[in-house]
């Protein structure tokens, strides 16, 4: 192929400077984005509009009832994704024993993590906004099922490193198989569900054309409970709703530094939990 | 003793599989929920007048439902992200995989995941503020918010899942079919065109797929900044609405057939949607083969 070919085009150590301006536009567009959202958005970051509520009257803008209602929304879809993740993926591993079974599942999956978020949003409204009414509770059950793929293909992924040789240790020893999973391979797959919940938060955080018609845009200053039977705007909605309908514009960046910064958090803290388990691995 | 034991076993055994099953169970619902709220409006209105019609004027006196103009605008504005956004996407995977020293490696993958973790609201709100009156005034039209702004939006949004997956699919590539290259006298540059990249061509189009498809259904980013107004998208600066948005931004007030003919728009979405999967699925298979 290489003889026969025309001779040395000079247009292939081009590739090089491409590769490095394509690069350099990439890192700076990221270095842009970061700069601009928190140049905009942290003067308009003070403590009166993160500790309270808007109010009409006294005109005034406050972020408090977004803020708690997206940590509802966050603890409430893990706490219902991780036991639902985690088990799918220990069916797949530890009991699938058809190959056919374990092939339809996992396509399932990749399905759901290509659905857009906009039919979900349709769907979510349908199944949960219907029957429970416009509330973080519904909006947070179909959060779950966006999320179900990610806890459990980390999970999945974190499992088929368990050695084989553990199972059968315990097996030799008499114990049984749910035994085997519950003291053998469930306290191994611990990288892979914290790798899981943190993409996850990621996720959640960043959602909103899903949650825009099944939480709905209310910003009311609930307690959890009363905050799950009752519709309310996470940070991003609200971010949109103050950006695309209201024109506060000072609120929305506020907003967007405040989301800015928690992905850079995830981002760090991703990282950081990766080495943590590269070094317990290794030793 | 050892009969309870047995049958707890079996009780067990059975809860992870109702767990296992319930990733299926998801899309089934979902396929049958859309399915069964899509179908109605299509059927009244016709399949023909409703996927061909140039019209949408959902609450005009004589309701007109044809989504062609929100299906050329997806189209339209997701062929342009990938033009823009594949490129860049490309050689920033290739100067990653292959050129970036590994402080300047570790640096840049990071910066790469920041990008993938803004929100899409972000997003939406940097190109309301920056690139809607960049677009005005550069090109020197009344409005920004149309179907340029949109593409670059998305081209910057997909621009981090093509990077993963084609720096994926580039270190896949066997050291050896390199070594044998450069062992024939190629330079690295020519191994890298010739040799690396024809190698990792599967991985480089499940790339292009999986952009296409955060493309096509991303909402909230394009409703900010594409204008929103259901015109064809006969220009650049047209004002448009996509399939993701046509759905999103008529929902809140929606009622009877208007209503309906919102779920036939999203089924069609999810149609598009199922079949990119099934494509990236057979590339990937396809890959694994060889």
């Amino acid at each position: 192929m290489m003889m026969t070919s025309s001779p040395r085009r000079p247009l292939v150590p081009l590739v090089r400077v491409l590769s490095l301006l394509a690069a350099g536009l990439t890192a700076l567009l990221t270095l842009f984005l970061i700069g601009y959202i928190l140049l905009q958005g942290l003067p308009h970051l003070s403590w009166e509009l993160v500790s309270t509520s808007p109010s009409y009257i006294s005109q005034r803008v406050g972020i408090l009832p977004d803020l708690l209602n997206t940590l509802y929304i966050t603890l409430t879809t893990l706490l219902f994704v991780l036991p639902l993740g985690v088990g799918a993926a220990v069916y797949l591993t530890e009991y699938a024993s058809s190959r056919r079974l374990a092939g339809a599942i996992e396509y399932a999956a990749e399905a759901l993590a290509g659905i857009p978020s906009i039919i979900y949003g349709l769907v979510g409204m349908l199944l949960f906004s219907n029957t429970l009414g416009t509330s973080l509770m519904a909006g947070a059950l179909t959060l779950v099922i966006m999320n179900l793929p990610t806890i459990m293909r980390n999970t999945q992924e974190s499992l088929k490193t368990v050695p084989q040789s553990y199972r059968e240790g315990a097996f030799g020893l008499g114990a049984g198989k749910w035994r085997v999973i519950r003291t053998v391979v469930l306290p191994n797959c611990l990288e892979g569900v914290v790798t899981g919940c943190i993409l996850s938060v990621g996720r959640i955080l960043g959602e909103s054309a899903a949650l825009l018609f099944t939480a709905g845009f209310a910003h009311t200053a609930n307690d959890f409970f009363t905050a799950l039977s009752s519709p309310g705007a996470t940070l991003t909605v609200a971010l949109y709703v103050y950006a695309k309908e209201q024109g506060e514009f000072g609120a929305a960046f506020a907003i967007a530094a405040i989301l800015m910064l928690l992905a850079l958090a995830i981002n760090l803290l991703a990282t950081l939990s990766a080495k943590f388990f590269q070094r317990r691995n290794a030793s | 003793m050892k009969h309870t034991a047995k049958r707890s076993e079996q009780v067990i055994h059975a809860l992870f599989f109702l767990l296992g099953m319930v990733a299926v169970a998801c899309v089934i619902l979902i396929t049958v929920y859309l399915v069964f709220s899509g179908l109605p409006a299509i059927l009244q209105i016709g399949p023909g007048p409703f996927l061909t019609g140039k019209v949408w004027a959902s609450t005009a006196a004589q309701p007109q439902y044809g989504i062609l103009p929100f299906i050329l605008s997806s189209l339209a504005g997701t062929a342009g992200a990938i033009l823009l956004g594949l490129p860049v996407g490309f050689l920033t995977a290739l100067y990653l995989a292959k050129l970036a020293p590994p402080r300047i490696r570790a640096l840049l993958g990071q910066a790469v995941s920041v990008l993938a973790g803004i929100p899409s609201v972000v997003y939406g709100l940097v190109g309301m503020m920056v690139l809607v009156p960049a677009v005005r005034s550069l090109f020197g039209v009344p409005d920004g918010a149309g179907l340029l702004s949109a593409i670059i939006v998305l081209a910057i949004m997909i621009l981090p899942s093509i990077v993963k997956m084609t720096v994926t699919a580039l270190n896949a590539v066997p050291q050896e079919y390199e070594a044998a290259s450069l062992a024939l006298g190629a330079t690295a540059e020519e191994t890298w065109v010739r040799v690396t990249i024809p190698a990792a061509r599967s991985g480089i189009a499940a790339a292009v797929v999986l952009g296409v498809g955060r493309a096509i259904g991303e909402s909230m980013a394009v409703m900010m900044v594409a204008g929103n107004a259901p015109n064809l998208p006969d220009s650049l600066f047209q004002s448009v609405r996509f399939l993701t948005t046509a759905v999103a931004s008529e929902m809140s007030y929606s009622s009877g057939l208007q209503q309906q003919a919102l779920f036939s728009i999203a089924l069609v979405l999810f149609l598009f949607i199922m079949l990119l999967n099934a494509l990236l699925n057979f590339i990937l298979k396809g890959e694994n083969k060889l």
